[in-house]
């Protein structure tokens, strides 16, 4: 079958069509609606067997999705940004079930300030929920990455749910040439779930999800999670083996672009990756030995892999586009954690925020991060994180911020002018 | 629907399904309707629980049920239970669930969770019509973290969070109005101090379709301040003395079970209970009860 072109959003709706999903607890949020709105459909006109409910809430949905999990059916579902929040009770809670699902996240920037663009403290947020999480770079592999999510799920060593993540607008919204597997193909790599003792039935009596008491049955549960997470790394290595025997496409645990040669590398997520490519094909034109460490698998961790593409280079460029407020990225707070002390670890690793909200990362700007790096690497010395932000875009909030002062000084007239902390700092003190 | 078969006392079951030696305190009016309600329920059935006392019930490796349980959290038992049931109606229809081995989809909860973060979660539930039982033990406050006063606390009572000299400010939410305005198949309230009162009920909810949504109104020694061994009477007085109406709401209308005709005055109830007794010691407040008598009045004047 020729490609399709797909929204990054019809792609997951895809990939859960083809996994051939019994359940879909549902709630609408933007930039994720798209996705719902393809199932509702196909399950409305008869093409897609299964069933869809819409929950008042994704409090509600996750609930409704691991309590289904946990009866024992293929259960999908799909959020974006403040849902993701407003269900994060509950993400621990059905990863603490361990009941296997997948759980399609359309990465949008959290509140407050409200906005709809991509960016990844979101799903991040999510990290230690027990969710398994696999990032996606373009469309096509939204869609493989959900057929690979169920297989991990599912896998007997892990039982945990899965979140597959996308960047909202960026990929959400983008349409691309996807490859649609043929169903039965998929049905070989992907049988239908055996929830072996994952059930209630009448005939067999189960508690799950019952108190502990005491801190010793409560770690042992935690470890056992924990534990079952860390084998996702051989599982996910095995059965991306599969998927490429069938499917012909290689989706590895960490992606390397340029790396063997490569003096220093960009290291990030997501499909923002894709324009670290670019910025690493234009490097190399300028003969800059660069390349890109893009982990797909970001739970559990693989260390080895990560390890192993970075070990003996000069230097790694992490970019976050996401912020610990109070501490700086994640990724490379996580990256330096599993790099220290490990032989081979590059001397120099530097930090830079980017790509908050949808903001876009230049090539100038990629080009800047090098730079910086590369004279780090001279000197030896480490510069602290950087937030990335141009002097075109400081005008722009400037120009916003006139304005606002001045519908300040309109609607509220003798109040006198007010200040905001840099303004302040800008105005001598008396 | 089937025909009502337990008409007498002596049709009540005597099984006693739920297994004893739960950590729940003595005395408990919760415990006392759940052992009645789990007799004509039976044990196919799975509950679906929220934050509360009874998470208590299932502590790892131990359950009183002879069938299946599932906590959840505070705020979404009932969409637990619309996972569950959806599952199992979708494992029915693709024939790897034999009718036989089917289940009944039990929410218990608290009243905290009821009316409160619970509310939107069972409000969406009956939106949808699901096919559950909905079973809320009302102790009139949040009774698992030491009486706090939630929106079931009554007028005037003490809880560790109204504790100043007037008690609770607010009055008792109307859950059973709130529940029936959304036209479910059955709403109820009962109470374990009338057993036969209660098993018609649940016998009824049962065997109806739909949302079948019932509120047991729990007396409770430790939140309420009494002897475990007047549970049953202070369940007895709140019916006697009209605070507890036992209705059931069914086919579009409100019909009472118990019409305490010579009703007895509230003061007999509120004075066995530490949660009052700033009503009538040091001082007496009779304008307090006064108040609450003239709101059980003016319930019963519209009733009969």
């Amino acid at each position: 079958m020729p490609p399709k072109l797909l929204t990054g959003n019809a792609a997951a709706a895809w990939g859960a069509r083809l996994a051939a999903v019994d359940y879909v607890p549902a709630f609408p949020i933007t930039p994720q609606t798209e996705i719902i709105e393809i199932l509702g459909a196909w399950l409305d006109s008869g093409e897609m067997p299964g069933r869809m409910v819409t929950l008042e809430s994704e409090h509600s949905m996750i609930t409704a999705a691991g309590a289904a999990a946990a009866t024992g059916v293929r259960v999908f579902s799909a959020t974006s940004s403040q849902g993701l929040l407003y269900a994060m009770e509950m993400l621990y809670t059905v990863a603490g079930w361990r009941a296997p699902f997948v759980l399609v996240n359309v990465s949008r920037g959290l509140s407050a300030p409200i906005t709809l663009e991509a960016d990844h403290n979101d799903v991040l947020a999510a990290r230690d929920s027990g969710f398994l999480q696999l990032h996606c770079a373009d469309c096509q592999e939204v869609l493989d990455s959900v057929l690979l999510a169920y297989r991990l799920a599912e896998d007997p060593l892990i039982r945990l749910p899965v979140l597959v993540n996308l960047d909202g607008f960026y990929l959400s919204f983008t349409r691309e040439p996807v490859s649609l597997p043929e169903a039965e193909a998929v049905r070989g790599f992907l049988p239908p779930f055996d929830p072996r003792d994952i059930r209630f039935a009448a005939n067999a009596p189960a508690s799950q999800a019952v108190a502990v008491l005491g801190g010793g049955p409560y770690s042992y549960f935690r470890y056992e999670a924990h534990l079952a997470a860390l084998n996702g790394v051989a599982v996910y290595e095995r059965v991306a083996a599969e998927f490429n025997t069938l499917f012909g496409r290689q989706r590895d645990a960490v992606e390397c672009y340029k790396t063997i040669d490569a003096e220093i590398v960009f290291y990030m997520i997501g499909s923002f990756s894709t324009k670290a490519r670019e910025a690493v094909d234009r490097l190399r034109d300028a003969g800059q030995k660069v390349g890109l460490v893009r982990p797909r698998l970001l739970r559990p961790f693989p260390a080895g892999h990560v390890l192993t593409a970075v070990a003996g280079k000069q230097g790694i460029i992490v970019i976050d586009q996401n912020l610990s407020i109070g501490l700086g990225g994640i990724l490379y707070t996580e990256l330096l954690a599993s790099l220290y002390d490990k032989p081979g670890a590059p001397p120099v690793v530097t930090s830079f925020i980017g790509g908050l909200g949808g903001r876009d990362i230049s090539p100038q700007e990629f080009y800047h991060m090098l730079t910086i790096t590369r004279q780090a690497i001279a000197s030896g010395s480490v510069p602290p994180p950087r937030l990335l932000y141009t002097a075109g875009e400081l005008r722009e909030i400037r120009k916003l911020q006139a304005i606002a002062q001045v519908e300040r000084e309109e609607t509220a007239p003798g109040q006198g002018p007010i200040r905001d902390s840099n303004t302040a700092q800008e105005t001598p003190r008396e | 629907m089937s025909e009502q078969r337990i008409n007498r006392m002596k049709d009540l079951p005597s099984t006693h399904l739920l297994g004893t030696g739960t950590p729940m305190c003595s005395g408990c009016g919760g415990l006392e309707a759940l052992h009645q309600i789990y007799d004509v329920l039976g044990e196919k059935t799975v509950f679906v629980n929220a934050a509360g006392c009874m998470t208590l019930l299932s502590v790892y490796p131990f359950t009183p049920f002879r069938g299946s349980w599932l906590y959840t959290a505070m705020a979404s038992a009932p969409a637990g239970a619309q996972g569950v049931r959806d599952a199992l109606d979708i494992l029915l229809q693709q024939g790897r669930l034999r009718p036989e081995e089917d289940l009944d989809v039990v929410v218990l909860t608290g009243d905290g969770s009821a009316n409160g973060m619970g509310l939107s979660a069972t409000s969406a539930a009956m939106d949808r019509n699901l096919d559950f039982l909905y079973i809320c033990y009302d102790n009139e406050g949040y009774g698992n973290t030491g009486q706090q006063s939630s929106s079931a606390t009554p007028h005037a009572a003490i809880t560790s969070t109204s504790g100043g000299s007037c008690g609770y400010p607010g009055y008792k939410k109307d859950l059973f109005s709130i529940w029936a305005a959304h036209g479910p198949a059955y709403v109820a309230t009962v109470i374990g101090s009338e057993p036969l009162d209660l098993a018609r009920k649940i016998e009824k909810a049962r065997d109806l379709q739909g949302s079948r949504m019932i509120i047991a109104l729990a007396p409770c020694p430790t939140g309420w301040g009494y002897d475990p061994k007047d549970s049953v009477e202070i369940g007895r007085l709140a019916v006697k003395t009209g605070i507890w109406p036992l209705k059931e709401y069914i086919d579009g209308q409100v019909v009472h079970t118990r019409i305490p005709h010579e009703r007895a005055h509230v003061e007999d109830y509120l004075r066995l209970q530490g949660r009052f007794a700033h009503l009538f010691t040091p001082q007496a407040d009779p304008a307090i009860v006064a108040d609450i008598q003239a709101r059980v009045d003016s319930y019963w004047d519209k009733v009969v």
